[in-house]
């Protein structure tokens, strides 16, 4: 069983319809008994940091989250969830993430030439570098995903497993061991997207 | 590279496609999950659904066909059409809309925008607005494009971005249904003054309008466009192999 993580924010419903779709038992749950005897997390989240962050902690699911982690569940965060996996973040101030993985999330604007739009918002194209990642198992080098955000995790070269190119090479996707993010949405990527769902699933 | 989207539009009444539809080998084109099913198959980058119901039976029925299109659809979804509160966003985000198009809903209630980006996120809040050329300003229409708001169309999408629109769909009522091309003057005089996405309606009668569009503004993020997708006049996989060859980024 997968459990989605509902913290109060986002909406979940087309993660969990995703997960119905390639016949996997998911349910969306702030349960921390539920989160326990998931197979696999999924940490999703849309909007600020900042109120994310305290969401997370005061549920107590963040204590949850890294209990589960360090005994190796597969975590995989997504979007905002893949931003709170990091140590710290300056969105509109600097807040502690979780510190699964080593880096900094800042704004994309500080990278990106100046005729650029922020939010980076559509499909674009995911680089690998010399070793593809298993989450990437069923895709090919340049195939699409929809992104939207406007901040960008960087400082941690050592856990990128895909980039993409927006005017500057942004982090698209993360891994340290169990611990996987991914900056755009797999639920709204098409079948691309429920490619890597189902990599996820095999972990 | 960010790629230039393709968004086919689609009305819905009473949770049926309307306008005549001509698909080879879709035997129900009314149905608006076999449609959205279709079109995403196609190479579609992103799906409209405009609820054109006047009713509050129809309405319901409409976020039930949008709940049944998001449980087997996974590209981005955004819904206009009767939204004029808070409440409307969140009853069709509940059912797998991932952005909410505002028209008249946001000229009604000054505050509308800026409420629903506060809730949801910028991310979430599209501007779509009509407008045409009354002795050579662009002006705001309300009601579908029947009445002239006697607004400034510049101005107002300038408040629309700084109350917290992320994207703004601009449909010129002068070249809509002409099929004579996308209204470039509009669109550049839009996208000198915003810095959020822009998307292109009205205008649109086949492949090559497309590939002047993204040649002539290269600012303009994607095309939207009903009937020329609808009667089959032209394929998106066609599009988009056309766009490439001219050195348009798109997804294929």
């Amino acid at each position: 069983m997968i459990a989605i993580i509902d913290y109060g924010v986002g909406n979940l419903f087309s993660l969990s319809s995703s997960f119905a779709f390639i016949g996997q038992n998911a349910v969306v749950t702030g349960n921390p008994d539920v989160i326990r005897s998931a197979d696999r997390l999924i940490l999703p989240g849309v909007g600020a940091f900042e109120d994310a962050a305290k969401k997370l902690r005061e549920s107590g699911l963040d204590r949850v989250i890294l209990d589960e982690v360090a005994k190796g569940k597969p975590l995989l965060g997504i979007c905002l969830g893949m931003q709170l996996l990091f140590e710290k973040s300056f969105e509109y101030g600097e807040y502690d993430g979780l510190g699964l993985i080593r880096g900094a999330v800042r704004p994309i604007r500080d990278v990106i030439p100046k005729d650029l739009k922020v939010p980076h918002i559509g499909w674009n194209s995911l680089s690998f570098g010399a070793e593809k990642h298993a989450l990437f198992r069923y895709l090919k080098e340049g195939d699409y995903v929809y992104f939207v955000h406007s901040y960008y995790a960087t400082e941690c070269e050592e856990s990128v497993i895909a980039s993409t190119d927006y005017g500057s090479p942004l982090t698209a996707a993360v891994a340290n061991g169990n611990v996987m993010g991914t900056q755009f949405h797999p639920e709204k990527s098409g079948e691309v997207g429920l490619a890597i769902l189902r990599a996820f699933c095999k972990m | 590279m960010i790629t230039k989207r393709i968004i086919p539009c689609l009305d819905v009444k009473d949770g049926r496609v309307v306008k005549g539809v001509n698909f080879l080998g879709l035997a129900d084109v009314s149905s608006p999950v076999k449609l959205a099913r279709f079109y995403s198959d196609n190479g579609a980058d992103e799906l409209v659904f405009y609820d054109i119901t006047a009713s509050a039976e129809g309405r319901a029925l409409f976020t039930d066909i949008l709940c049944e299109v998001a449980k087997t659809i996974f590209i981005p979804l955004t819904v206009g059409g009767g939204i004029n509160t808070v409440e409307d966003f969140d009853r069709v985000l509940k059912c797998g809309a991932d952005k909410v198009s505002v028209n008249s809903g946001a000229i009604r209630n000054p505050t509308l925008i800026r409420d629903a980006a506060r809730k949801y996120g910028n991310q979430c809040v599209v501007l779509s607005v009509d407008a045409k050329r009354v002795d050579g300003v662009f002006r705001v229409f309300a009601k579908g494009g029947r009445e002239n708001t006697g607004m400034d169309a510049i101005e107002w999408i300038r408040r629309g971005v700084d109350a917290g629109a992320g994207e703004i769909v601009l449909n010129s009522i002068d070249t809509d249904g002409v099929k004579g091309g996308f209204d470039l003057e509009m669109l550049d005089a839009v996208c000198n003054v915003v810095d959020v996405p822009v998307i292109a309606s009205g205008g649109a009668g086949g492949i090559d309008d497309f590939v002047k569009l993204f040649q002539a503004l290269p600012k303009v993020d994607a095309g939207l466009a009903a009937s020329i997708f609808h009667f089959g006049e032209v394929q998106i996989k066609d599009l988009k192999t056309a766009l490439r060859e001219q050195g348009v980024e798109v997804r294929i």
